[in-house]
Parts: structure tokens; C-alpha cells; sequence
């Protein structure tokens, strides 16, 4: 279905995940660039690579999470880093009229896009910035970024953790785990939405139970009752709901590990380490809440393999 | 009504939580100086955390026993009211009252890692759980149409089920403030196995936070106008459209309020309250639909005080049921869902007079019924405080049970139209009843002519039950599937609630007393007659006796205009009835082992109609078993009244007096009070009574009992239904004239 060959698999190489509230951008920034190939390199290309490569931030709402990155890594024969970066949905029709003025059609790249924005942006991607998008299902583009991730490491670490003592602040401790035989395994991906996946091997996996009582936001606020205490408990109610529909899943799938991804778990270690108590506590130990460092970015990950399989 | 219950109001604040407590003390104190013991039920009062605004209870439940005097029926009693202040409230029943037992106390529910069940003071603590899951077996035993399931887009939105005689096992979803999840095997046994803190507190804390409007009912009322689209972010607007390869439609709601996050706009509260009543809704529905599956049931009831008959809500249980169950699980609801702890507590409370060992009846009188959630649409009863709501049912003295001979109990329906299906028919018998209602008044007046409030009385019922029929105009469903029975008990109910307990009693006296008369030349005319002609004459006798029905209009009038209108007359308005071989085919044969004979009307219809026919059947070597009502409706005759009747006849009739004698003639009382005949609620000792002499033939006789009810009722011996139809647009239906003859003998298959 990507139908874009060439002999030699044309830079940049991007995946992308368009989500309902955020925009996951994966980028592959080569470092083992000959100083001819430097020459050839197309000043479109050049640009593309310096913009993104030298900020953290782009515009008002783009960001990249250096922290995150991924250095040395080799694909395709290639040598380099995957930046991570992320931007507001509604800022999709902004990206794509910076693509138009970029010119990015005229680099001949395919761009490999999960997502339900991949079904909704598709018109936009054509008409404006004249792109033909390789649409990709995000489940399995979800699955295969976590794999190959975990399989990768986190720049000599552990891509896959949990948490011992959750609830002791003192004690709470972030501990690696060992992700090498991970099947079966209750994948819940905390996006906009929730997505529970039983997956039991590479290829084979179902949708357990989705819900939509996800990362619900809500601007309302109010005197009586301080912000923080609003949103706090709004935090944990979400949560342990999650948690619980999470816990019930794998009870009926039969499955003890569950890994919790997505972004609503992005710097939100209260969240966390509620799910790892409570997963643990309902389970009388039974089962094992597991996390992963690129939280959000692994359908993102996954388009972009998706992209180098291609070639 | 619409007065304050005196200890109502609390600070004289503006709080709209102290206004909603109005009771109306006339009925909901009714009778409570007679209480030997109540039942409170007050939820979770936990104000939990900063979050929900919950400060106060859930609400309060009272239920009651009031001790009757000897072998007159008690009564059970239940309001209810929301948001209450509980405490003060149920303290103060007790000290203004003094119950002779301690008041029992259902708390809230525990639920994932928060609280459980708090004590008030001065009140004992019962165990939550227990009293919840006795409640609920206990409506889904005793309480007729308790149960419906929601359709959606349906003519009838309320699907009620018939009463299982096996209930069990079930899944119990009790949404309080949280969510309880109970699996429930047996009478006995059942278990917590999860919850959720996301439920009706929830709702009204998030809600109050999001619309400023601190009533629950209002929040409802919000929602029910809202539209959830313009808060909710749905598929489409992640996709475009569908997610084709899940098979997700584009209206499904991908993130609750996830349009909130982003769109740069005031959103109304109209559409706030619906998304966040879609947003637990479905959350306590895939929960509840996850235990289901882990434990295999496939029945979820759901309890609580959170659904209260709102469309909205039950429509996206349904769905969401549905469509993670994949139709494996069904979403059930309780009419009675805000009682079952103050059931249970009261149940629990009365132990020591064995509750099981009696049957109950809902009272249609005292009960509000299934609410409009909107006021606009049920004016008459939200005219009262906020949210008060009452169930009140009746103690029978003793257990009702199925009639043994019913073919299958578990798919017998009493009632043989459903006027909530039936729009013509329902307001056909809408219009009939209140056109009745001058006449019933006059009669309840007359029948007590020494009262001196009786005329107030009177039209007080007059009042209530007019009110009754106009909110069944609007809501059908308001106390389960309505059928003409239904209509009937609850006049009869109210006409109870105001002390006029048998209107009928001196009209019956005195038609018992002229047909006793005429009963010795009866038996000597059909004495007279040959065999096959007094076969006929037996019948067509039983028929013109049953003309004699002062329930129906077209007889009551001509009872009222020809005073000397007698059994004669009656034979000659008969119609269809010249040609009736099968009468003697019911005689052709073997004679019976024993007959079980339903009794309608008394006067001529009992003594001159039945009682001949009841002779017949012991001179062939029959026994008869005679059923009659337990207490009055209408001028049907009582098992008391049968009692007299049958010892005037033995005087005259030696066959009678020989078979009383002998125990081969059996008056038995039915259990019920009804003008019809529910074959699933029959008194115990008539079952046992029926297997013991190995009935094989069962006779039920009238419009109410063979018509109205069990016209299509399947037993598994011979059966003779038979009534005149006295009315004519339902002869009309049936394609017949007025005062034509039903007579349906039926042989079941071997």
C-alpha cells in the first residue's frame, strides 16, 4: 500500500500519530551524514532537519521532548536519533500549511500516519500541502512502537518500569522491568479515549474494551472549592476508574501483566502510581502494573517502522 | 398537600437542599401511630471529598408496618424523599414517635478504597449489604412488573417482565453515591465483588460544579435537553467518520468533554449535564457489564437512586450493556430500585414475625408509581416538594403461591390485553373509568349513610383516583404494565385508602337475601328438566348469573332503572347462547375428581347461577373446591360471604348439606381482593388444596377473571371459561354484541 519505492530509502523519515487532542511526530535525524552527502542534500531537506534538530519548541504549541530521545540507533543502515515531539491537534491545519510552504511534497518522502487525524486530515494533507498520506491502523502501529521500543532500550536503560511501595512516599521506588517474553499482555493505551488491547503475540491481539471516559477536561472551575483540590480529585476518580475497568479486563482475559501507555500518563506520577496501588491491592498482588518511558509515542513509533519496512 | 411537614425546614436559609425535604404529612405519617416498627434508609453521607459538593444524604427511605388489629391485614409503608437531612429527620420519627423497635439503618456503600457504611447516632447499623440484597429479592419476588428492561425507540419504552418463579442468579449494580457491583446466588448467599466511586454523588458533585444548579432533578432536567455532541469528542471528529476497521460508528463518544479541552468557547449547561450523564452512565454500564462477564450472569438489576426513570440514563445503560456484552447481558431495572435497603432494614427489623413466611402487594393507593423525571410532563404529582416519592404495599395474612395446574408458571401473563401497548384500548378504559367514577362515588356515599364525613371521604377518593387515571394517561408505565386488573385494584385501593372498604356490602346482603329465596324453585324447574336440557339450563344459568355484575355500567344501569329485573330477564338478554352443545360436552364423560370453581358476583350470580351448577357437579360423584375472593371488590362475593351463602343453601339443599358434611364440597378464600384473577398470586391453602384432591377441572367465571385476565391462561387440565360481556365496545372488539356469552372449554393436549 506505500507505494513509494526507492533504492535507497529517501530522507526524512517521519511517523506520525494524529490523535484527537494531540499530534505525535516522530523524527529520525541522521548523524552519520557524509560530507557528500551534506552537499546533496537538498536545501529543503537541510532546513527541515536544522528546524527540528535545534528546538525544543516549535511555534506556540509544539514541543519536543528532549529527554526522551534515542541516540545511536541504527535502521535501515542508518545511523542516528529519534526525536520525540508533540503538538495540539487543533494546530494540524497550521502543520500542514507549513508543510505547503515548505514545500515538503517536492522531497518525494511518504508519510506514514496513524491516528484517527490520518482518516480526518487526509483530504487537507492532499489538497493543501499535496501529500499523499500512508494511512496505518493505529493499533497496530501502537503495538509494534512498543515492542520495538522496549526491544531498543532507552539509551542503555530500561524502556519498561513499575513501581514498588506506590503509595509509600518515602519508600515509592521506579524499578525496571524485564519486558523480554511479553506475552500476554493487557496493553491500555490512555489517550483522549481509553483503548484496552489483549495481545498475545506480534500479530495477534483484540480489542478487549475501549471507553470514553479518558483524559476528560473540563474549563470550568469554581470559588467554593480550590482548584487544585478540583482537579486533583478529578485526577484520581479518572484514574482509579481506569484501574478498575483495566483490573476487570485482564480478570477476563486471563492476563497479569498491564502495561499502561498513553499521555494522560505524561508527568503524572500521581496517576501512576495510583494504577500500580490499586492494580496491585484489587488483584491481591495478582496482577502487575507496568509503564513505559515514551508514554504517549508509540503509535507514532510504529508508523515510522511502518515507513522503513516499506522500503 | 403541598404544606410543609412541619420539621421540613431547617435555617429558613435559601439553600435550595432544605426546601426538597416538604413532605406531606397527611400521607406519609398516615397511619404511623400504629407503627410497631420502621425502617430508615438514609445513603451515603460521607461528603467524601472536596470534589462532590454531596454534603447531605442521598435520601430517606421510611417504611412501615402498622400493626392491625387481629386478623386484619397490616400494611407496609414507604416514602421516600431526596436530598433529605437525614439524620435530623429520622431521629426525629423516632423521638416524635417512639417506634416500639429500634429503627433500622442501611448506610451508604462501600466501594473501591473509600468509606463504608456510617452509623448516626442513637441508630443502629445494619449490615448494608444484607439489607440491599433482601429488598431486592424481595421486590423481584413479591412486587408484580417490578422489572423492565428499557428499548429504546420503542412504542413502549418499558418493557416489564412476568415475576421468575427463579430469580437467581443475578448481578446487583446498587448506584448510590458510588457504585456497588453484588453478585447474588441464592436468598442467602451473594458477595461484594467491585464497585466504582463514580456514581450518582458524582454526577450531582461534577454537576453542581459544572452548572451551578445544586438539585439533582434539575441536573436531570438539564440533561435532558442537552445535546452531548457539542461537548463530547466523538469518532467522527478523530476520523472524520467511522474508525472503519474496528467497526466504530462516528456518533460513538471517543473522549467524554474532550471537546472541552480545546474548543475555545462557553459551553451551555444543558449540554455539560448530558455529557456527564452519558459519561457515568456508560462508565457504570461497561463496569457493570465487565463483572457480568467475569461471573457469567446475564441478568444485571440495577438499584440505587440514580436512574429514578430517567430515559437518558437508562437508554445509555442499555446501550452500553449492549454494546460491550454484545447483547450476552440484559440491563434490568427495578420500578422500586430507591427502596430496596429500607426494605431490606425493615425486613431485617421484622424478622421476628417471619416476613418470608407472608406474600405482599404493592399498593397502587399509596404508591407514586415510576415518576416522570420531567415536571412539565406530570404536573399532578411533582405539584408536591421536590423529589418525594412513595411505595406503599400490603401484608397479606397469608403466602401466595402459583395455582399447581398452570401449565408453564414461568410465561403466564394474568392480564390478556396490555394497555400499554394498546393505545386505542387504553384510552378507551381510561375514558370508561372516569366516566364510572360519578356512579362509585355515589355508591361509596350511599354505602355508608350513618357517616357523617362520608360525603368528604368520598370525594376525596373522587380526587385521588381521578388524579390516579390522569397520570396514567401520561405515564402508562407508571406501576408496571397497565391492563384493565390494574385500573380495577387501584380504584379499589384507593376507595380502601379513604374507608370505604366494600360499597357493595348492603347490595349484596340484600341480593343474597332475594336470590336465596328463589333458589329452592330453581333447583325444582331444573330438577324437572331431562338430562341433556338441564345441562344446557345449568349453563345458561351459570351465564345469566354472571349478567349480575355491578361493575359494569350497562348492568348497573339497568339494576338502577328496573328494580324487578331478575334471573329471568337476565336469560332473555343473553346472546349467542342457543346453540351450546359444548356445555354438554363438559358433562359428557367420566365425572370429574374434583372441580376448582372461581366465583364471581354474589346474589344471583353465586346462588342461582353457581350453586346449582356446583349440585350438578356433586350429584355426578364430583368434588367441588369453591374459591372465592379474600376480601370485597365490587359486589364479588368473599370467601366470608361465601361461608354464609353455603350454610343458607345446606339448610334448603340436602345434596349440598351432605357434601358439606363429607368434605367433598371446599370453600377455599383466593388470596386476593381483585375484581380479576392473578393465577400466580393465589393463597397457599387453595394450591394445597388443589393437589390434594388431584383437580381436574378448573372453571373461572366473569369478565375480570376470564376475560380482563386469563383468557389465554394455559392449564394443564380441562378448563371452562366463561362471562357475559357486559361491555359493548369491548363486544365490538370481539365482534360481537353486548350481553353475548364467552364460553371457552378447553381440553389440554395429551
Amino acid at each position: 500500500m506505500c507505494g513509494v519505492f526507492f533504492f535507497l530509502l529517501v530522507f526524512p523519515w517521519f511517523g506520525l500519530d494524529i490523535g484527537g487532542t494531540l499530534v505525535k511526530l516522530v523524527y529520525f535525524e541522521p548523524k552519520d551524514i557524509t560530507a557528500e552527502e551534506e552537499e546533496e542534500e537538498v536545501e529543503n531537506l537541510k532546513s527541515i532537519r536544522k528546524y527540528l534538530t535545534s528546538n525544543v519548541a516549535y511555534g506556540s504549541t509544539g514541543i519536543r521532548d528532549v529527554h526522551l530521545e534515542l541516540k545511536d540507533l541504527t535502521l535501515c543502515g542508518r545511523k542516528g536519533n529519534l526525536h520525540f515531539i508533540r503538538f495540539p491537534t487543533h494546530d494540524m491545519p497550521a502543520f500542514i500549511q507549513m508543510g505547503s510552504e515548505k514545500h515538503f511534497s517536492s522531497l518525494h518522502t511518504t508519510l506514514c500516519a496513524t491516528g484517527g487525524g490520518a482518516y480526518k486530515f487526509e483530504q487537507d494533507f492532499r489538497t493543501v500541502g499535496d501529500l499523499q498520506l500512508c494511512k496505518l491502523d493505529e493499533l497496530d502501529c501502537l503495538i509494534k512502537g512498543v515492542l520495538y521500543i522496549d526491544s531498543v532500550g532507552f539509551n542503555g536503560d530500561s524502556e519498561c518500569y513499575y513501581f514498588e511501595n506506590p503509595t509509600d512516599s518515602e519508600k515509592c521506588q521506579k524499578l525496571p522491568f524485564n519486558l523480554e517474553n511479553p506475552y500476554p499482555l493487557l496493553l491500555v493505551n490512555i489517550g483522549s479515549g481509553v483503548s484496552i488491547l489483549a495481545v498475545y503475540s506480534k500479530d495477534n491481539y483484540k480489542r478487549v474494551t475501549g471507553t470514553s471516559f479518558g483524559n476528560m477536561m473540563s474549563k470550568e472551575k469554581r470559588e467554593s472549592v480550590s482548584k487544585e483540590d478540583l482537579a486533583r480529585a478529578t485526577l484520581i476518580t479518572i484514574t482509579n476508574n481506569i484501574g478498575s475497568i483495566a483490573r476487570m479486563c485482564a480478570l477476563n482475559e486471563n492476563i497479569n501483566r498491564v502495561v499502561f501507555v498513553g499521555n494522560f500518563l505524561r508527568i503524572n506520577t500521581i496517576s501512576m502510581r495510583l494504577l500500580a496501588y490499586a492494580l496491585d491491592y484489587w488483584s491481591k498482588g495478582q496482577l502487575k502494573a507496568l509503564f513505559l518511558e515514551h508514554e504517549g509515542y508509540f503509535g507514532a513509533v510504529g508508523a515510522f517502522l511502518e515507513l522503513l519496512n516499506s522500503a | 398537600m403541598a404544606e410543609r411537614g412541619g420539621r421540613g425546614t431547617s435555617s429558613g436559609g435559601d439553600s435550595s437542599l432544605d426546601k426538597s425535604i416538604t413532605l406531606p404529612p397527611d400521607e406519609i405519617f398516615r397511619n404511623l401511630e400504629n407503627a410497631k416498627c420502621f425502617a430508615i434508609d438514609i445513603g451515603n453521607r460521607t461528603g467524601a471529598s472536596g470534589a462532590a459538593a454531596v454534603e447531605d444524604g442521598w435520601w430517606l427511605c421510611l417504611l412501615r408496618e402498622t400493626a392491625g388489629t387481629g386478623s386484619e391485614w397490616r400494611a407496609g409503608h414507604v416514602g421516600k424523599c431526596s436530598p433529605a437531612e437525614p439524620s435530623a429527620h429520622c431521629l426525629k420519627l423516632e423521638t416524635d414517635y417512639g417506634s416500639r423497635s429500634a429503627p433500622r439503618l442501611a448506610g451508604g456503600a462501600g466501594h473501591d478504597g473509600s468509606c463504608g457504611p456510617e452509623a448516626l447516632p442513637g441508630v443502629d447499623k445494619e449490615d448494608v449489604m444484607t439489607c440491599l440484597i433482601k429488598g431486592c429479592n424481595f421486590v423481584l419476588k413479591n412486587i408484580p412488573h417490578e422489572v423492565f428492561a428499557y428499548q429504546k425507540d420503542s412504542d413502549t419504552e418499558f418493557r416489564f417482565q412476568t415475576n421468575h418463579p427463579n430469580i437467581f442468579p443475578y448481578l446487583l449494580v446498587n448506584i448510590g453515591s458510588g457504585v456497588s457491583i453484588v453478585k447474588v446466588e441464592t436468598g442467602d448467599k451473594f458477595e461484594w465483588i467491585g464497585g466504582s466511586s463514580i456514581g450518582g454523588g458524582t454526577f450531582w458533585g461534577l454537576g453542581a460544579l459544572l452548572t451551578k444548579t445544586k438539585k439533582f432533578d434539575e441536573l436531570l432536567q438539564l440533561a435532558s435537553k442537552g445535546q452531548h455532541t457539542n461537548v463530547d469528542m466523538l469518532v467522527k471528529d478523530v476520523y472524520g467518520g467511522a474508525y472503519q476497521t474496528l467497526g466504530l460508528s462516528g456518533n460513538l463518544i471517543a473522549s467524554s468533554f474532550g471537546k472541552s479541552a480545546t474548543a475555545d468557547k462557553e459551553f451551555s449547561k444543558d449540554d455539560m449535564a448530558k455529557s456527564l450523564l452519558h459519561m457515568i452512565s456508560n462508565d457504570i454500564g461497561q463496569l457493570a457489564c465487565l463483572y457480568a462477564k467475569l461471573h457469567n450472569l446475564h441478568k444485571i438489576y440495577f438499584g440505587g437512586f440514580f436512574i429514578r426513570g430517567h430515559p437518558v440514563t437508562m437508554r445509555t445503560i442499555t446501550y452500553s450493556i449492549n454494546f460491550f456484552s454484545k447483547g450476552e447481558v440484559q440491563a434490568l431495572f427495578l420500578r422500586h430500585e430507591g427502596y430496596l435497603g429500607a426494605i431490606g432494614a425493615f425486613l431485617k427489623g421484622a424478622e421476628q414475625d417471619n416476613p418470608n413466611e407472608y406474600s405482599w402487594g404493592e399498593n397502587y393507593a399509596g404508591s407514586s408509581g415510576l415518576m416522570s423525571p420531567s415536571p412539565d410532563l406530570c404536573p399532578m404529582q411533582r405539584a408536591r416538594s421536590g423529589t418525594f416519592d412513595m411505595f406503599e404495599m400490603d401484608r397479606l395474612e397469608r403466602p401466595l403461591v402459583n395455582l399447581p395446574l398452570l401449565k408453564d408458571p414461568s410465561t403466564y401473563i394474568p392480564d390478556t390485553v396490555d394497555l400499554t401497548d394498546d393505545a386505542m384500548a387504553r384510552k378507551y378504559w381510561l375514558t370508561c373509568f372516569e366516566e364510572a367514577l360519578d356512579g362509585v362515588v355515589k355508591r361509596a356515599m350511599a354505602s355508608q349513610p350513618d357517616s357523617i364525613d362520608a360525603a368528604e371521604r368520598a370525594e376525596k377518593f373522587r380526587q385521588k383516583y381521578w388524579n390516579k387515571l390522569q397520570t396514567l394517561r401520561q405515564q402508562p408505565f407508571a406501576y408496571g404494565t397497565l391492563t384493565v386488573r390494574s385500573l380495577l385494584d387501584t380504584r379499589e385501593h384507593c376507595l380502601n385508602e379513604f374507608s370505604f372498604p366494600d360499597p357493595y356490602s348492603k347490595v349484596k346482603q340484600k341480593e343474597n337475601g332475594i336470590a336465596l329465596k328463589c333458589f329452592p324453585s330453581v333447583i325444582e324447574s331444573l330438577d324437572s328438566l331431562g338430562w341433556e336440557e338441564r345441562q344446557f339450563a345449568l349453563v345458561k344459568g351459570l351465564l345469566a348469573g354472571n349478567v349480575f355484575d355491578w361493575g359494569a355500567k350497562a348492568v348497573s344501569e339497568v339494576l338502577e332503572s328496573e328494580p324487578q329485573f331478575g334471573f329471568e330477564e337476565a336469560k332473555e338478554k343473553l346472546q349467542g347462547i342457543e346453540n351450546h352443545s359444548v356445555a354438554s360436552c363438559l358433562c359428557e364423560g367420566p365425572p370429574h375428581k374434583c372441580a376448582l370453581i372461581f366465583a364471581d358476583n354474589s346474589g344471583i350470580d353465586i346462588i342461582l347461577g353457581v350453586f346449582p351448577f356446583v349440585r350438578e357437579l356433586l350429584s355426578r360423584g364430583s368434588e367441588v373446591i369453591l374459591a372465592c375472593n379474600s376480601g370485597p371488590a365490587l359486589n364479588d362475593v368473599t370467601y366470608s360471604e361465601s361461608l354464609i351463602v353455603t350454610e343458607r343453601i345446606a339448610a334448603m339443599d340436602p345434596i349440598i348439606q351432605s357434601a358439606l358434611m363429607e368434605e367433598r364440597l371446599l370453600l377455599v378464600q383466593t388470596g386476593s381482593s381483585s375484581p380479576c384473577l392473578d393465577l400466580s398470586r393465589l393463597d397457599k391453602g387453595l394450591a394445597l388444596l388443589v393437589r390434594e384432591r388431584k383437580t381436574d377441572l378448573v372453571i373461572i367465571e366473569g369478565m375480570g377473571r376470564a376475560i380482563h385476565t386469563n383468557y389465554y391462561a394455559a392449564l394443564q387440565c380441562e378448563s371452562l371459561k366463561l362471562a357475559v360481556i357486559k361491555n359493548s365496545w369491548l363486544a365490538d372488539r370481539l365482534g360481537g354484541k353486548i350481553f353475548s356469552v364467552i364460553f371457552k372449554y378447553e381440553v389440554p393436549l395429551k
